[in-house]
């Protein structure tokens, strides 16, 4: 097990104040001077070298995406960086608990990571939902500015750089970056065609990169204690230290940081107390929140809970929430609500999410009552696969997984409700 | 969001809020926020302006507040922007409510998560109180909505009451919490589990125990 010294986010329950005073007693903006003083270039290799990779989901190497942004603007257009707190993917909770309890850990990662990429200031999107955590952040941004921590000559280190925060205000497709620049600039939030790509033309057409809380507010600590320390945790190409989050049918659910790559039975069994039931009980779990297929008991228990550990069962970490469902779950009804989720968010832009996720949903809801006929379970697989890979950004695909996965694994349970709905209605005749 | 709708603009809503001006303190909010982007870029600041117009309304409705399209015609106004742009904004965000609400916006979260924690049984008990999904109860007291994941997941199943989340909870616990705010007191908000602070698993944290008590510096031992 991780050791208590090796978390970064040491007051993730909040026991503790979040304020300077208290942040800065455990150790954060420390010499923070000293970092930046490294220069760009020495940040970006050291986090290259850690291996640490993007924690929003789609587990981009960091360092290599902040080496895309212009070393200097030949035209005047300043750059952006821009923090993706949108945090709505169904399980996920860790951004929360990271911006609640530990809000300058990410606002000092936001200024090593800002000047690494050469960026003049940080916009925090934060949901809107998070009411409370966002009075939190404001006040705490207030803080480091008043301690002239950033702002002009940001801790002494003759570097201006602001920090901003913009509030959300309830859409889950905010979360994708060409869509939460579009909400920055204050449209609807419809996600842009790419190329061409943020860090070319992002926010207000300069040079932008979007980056997850986590991935953020890791980057000081990784920082002080070295590119060597944080991959020594994990497997190959699966670095480092994360959140996770788990939900749903265990005693204890919890968000708690370990080890990349811990196995999913371990994992449980030392935070969690357990599955609801007991092991025998363990139906089906969602490794990494709403928009990864889930995995069936068997081939969970001993997957490396990292990138390539749940890519190699079917699935993906995604952000490490993971949602938990024992025999007594109504499987079909579980996926089913995931669809009318997707239906809810998609934000209309592209034909085939905009009428597919409604389509999928109501489809959904009739295999739930066995309301079909037993083609009508690939009809819905193809319908699924004319989706995925057919819009501009990925909700059309994480719509159309869980249902795969579903059909994937639970065929037999889908077709039995169709045969019981079916023999019930002859018996009625 | 195809369920929503704008609330028609009728000469007696004109007459309501066809003078709606920020008061000083939101107006000073609204400057701030203002601030926070580049020159020429106050569009960017629609998002906050539309929230704190809300809340204005809401203070003078005693409600959690709504956009009537008059308010919307005067955040445009304010922002040099064309009102269709802003009525696009209003209703593509679930968080601004087109048509009025009640004093308490109860927000069920039923998704997958908290469905697996007992959301059916949270909103079971919304409805035994007469409350029904986007409707909002004669008394005016409550509102009730049924949303999308809020992202509270280690702590499900829960519901947001206007600015506050309340988790962990069954039918009872809400009952407790809606009693209490019905009779114009302030529960306690987060985790209604008892014993359970926020996130750690319940029983206490498996992990970290040393800043239970302390604000503990793991420096020392790197």
């Amino acid at each position: 097990m991780l050791a208590d010294k090796d978390r970064i986010f040491t007051n993730v329950y909040g026991y503790q104040p979040w304020n300077l005073d208290a942040a800065r007693a455990r150790g954060d903006w420390d010499n923070t001077k000293d970092i930046l003083a490294k220069g760009q270039d020495a940040i970006i290799d050291e986090i290259k070298a850690s291996g640490l990779r993007g924690r929003g989901g789609a587990g981009f190497p960091t360092g290599m995406k902040w080496s895309f942004m212009p070393k200097e603007s030949k035209d005047g257009r300043p750059s952006f960086l821009v923090i993706n707190a949108d945090e709505s993917e169904p399980g996920s909770c860790k951004d929360r608990e990271i911006i609640r309890h530990d809000p300058h850990k990410l606002i000092e990662g936001a200024l090593v990571a800002g000047f690494a990429m050469r960026a003049r200031a940080a916009y925090i999107y934060i949901r809107g939902e998070y009411i409370r955590e966002a009075e939190t952040l404001f006040a705490a941004v207030q803080e480091a500015y008043d301690a002239g921590l950033i702002g002009k000559n940001a801790c002494g280190s003759g570097y201006d750089f602001d920090v901003f925060v913009h509030r959300g205000a309830g859409a889950y497709i905010c979360g994708e970056e060409t869509a939460m620049i579009e909400s920055l600039e204050g449209k609807k939030g419809q996600p842009r065609l790419k190329p061409p790509f943020p860090a070319g033309a992002g926010l207000y057409g300069c040079p932008t990169t979007v980056n997850n809380v986590e991935s953020i507010a890791v980057a000081p600590t990784i920082m002080r204690r070295g590119s060597a320390w944080f991959s020594s945790f994990g497997r190959e190409n699966n670095k480092g230290t994360k959140l996770f989050q788990i939900s749903g049918h265990v005693e204890k659910p919890c968000v708690v940081e370990e080890e990349m790559s811990i196995p999913f039975k371990e994992l449980i069994e030392k935070h969690c107390g357990g599955i609801r039931g007991g092991w025998d009980n363990l139906l089906a779990v969602i490794p990494g929140g709403s928009s990864v297929p889930l995995v069936p008991a068997a081939e969970i228990m001993e997957a490396p809970m990292d990138f390539d550990g749940l890519k190699a069962v079917g699935s993906g970490l995604g952000t490490a929430a993971v949602i938990v469902m024992d025999k007594s779950t109504d499987i079909v009804k579980a996926i089913s609500r995931i669809s009318y989720f997707y239906k809810h968010e998609s934000c209309g832009q592209c034909t085939p999410c905009r009428e597919g996720t409604g389509w999928m949903w109501r489809m959904m809801e009739r295999l739930r009552v066995g309301d079909a006929q037993p083609e009508e379970i690939d009809m819905l697989f193809q319908v699924t696969k004319q989706v995925e890979g057919h819009t501009i950004c990925a909700l059309g695909d994480a719509a159309a997984w869980p249902i795969q996965g579903l059909i994937r694994h639970f065929r037999p349970e889908l077709e039995r409700r169709i045969a019981d709905a079916g023999n019930m209605a002859e018996a009625a005749e | 969001m195809a369920d929503r709708y704008i609330e028609p603009v009728t000469a007696d809503l004109r007459e309501r809020w066809g003078s709606f001006a920020f008061t000083p303190a939101w107006e000073e909010k609204a400057k701030a926020a203002i601030a926070r982007y580049p020159d020429g870029r106050q569009k960017s600041a629609v998002m906050a302006l539309l929230d704190y117009a809300q809340r204005q309304v809401g203070e003078e409705t005693n409600t959690q507040g709504w956009l009537p399209i008059p308010v919307m015609e005067y955040v445009a106004a304010y922002l040099d922007m064309p009102v269709i742009r802003v009525v696009e904004v209003a209703t593509f965000y679930t968080m601004y409510n087109l048509v009025p609400v009640g004093r308490f916006h109860v927000q069920v979260c039923g998704t997958t998560p908290c469905w697996l924690r007992g959301s059916d049984e949270v909103m079971e008990t919304c409805k035994k109180r007469g409350m029904k999904k986007g409707h909002t109860t004669e008394d005016g007291l409550w509102t009730l909505t049924e949303v999308e994941c809020m992202g509270n997941c280690a702590s499900a199943p829960m519901v947001q009451i206007n600015d506050d989340n309340y988790e962990d909870l069954t039918g009872e616990r809400l009952d407790v919490v809606l009693d209490a705010l019905a009779a114009g007191k302030s529960p306690k908000a987060g985790t209604q589990e008892p014993g359970r602070h926020t996130v750690e698993p319940v029983g206490g944290p498996t992990t970290l125990t040393a800043m239970v008590d302390a604000n503990h510096d793991y420096r020392g031992e790197w």
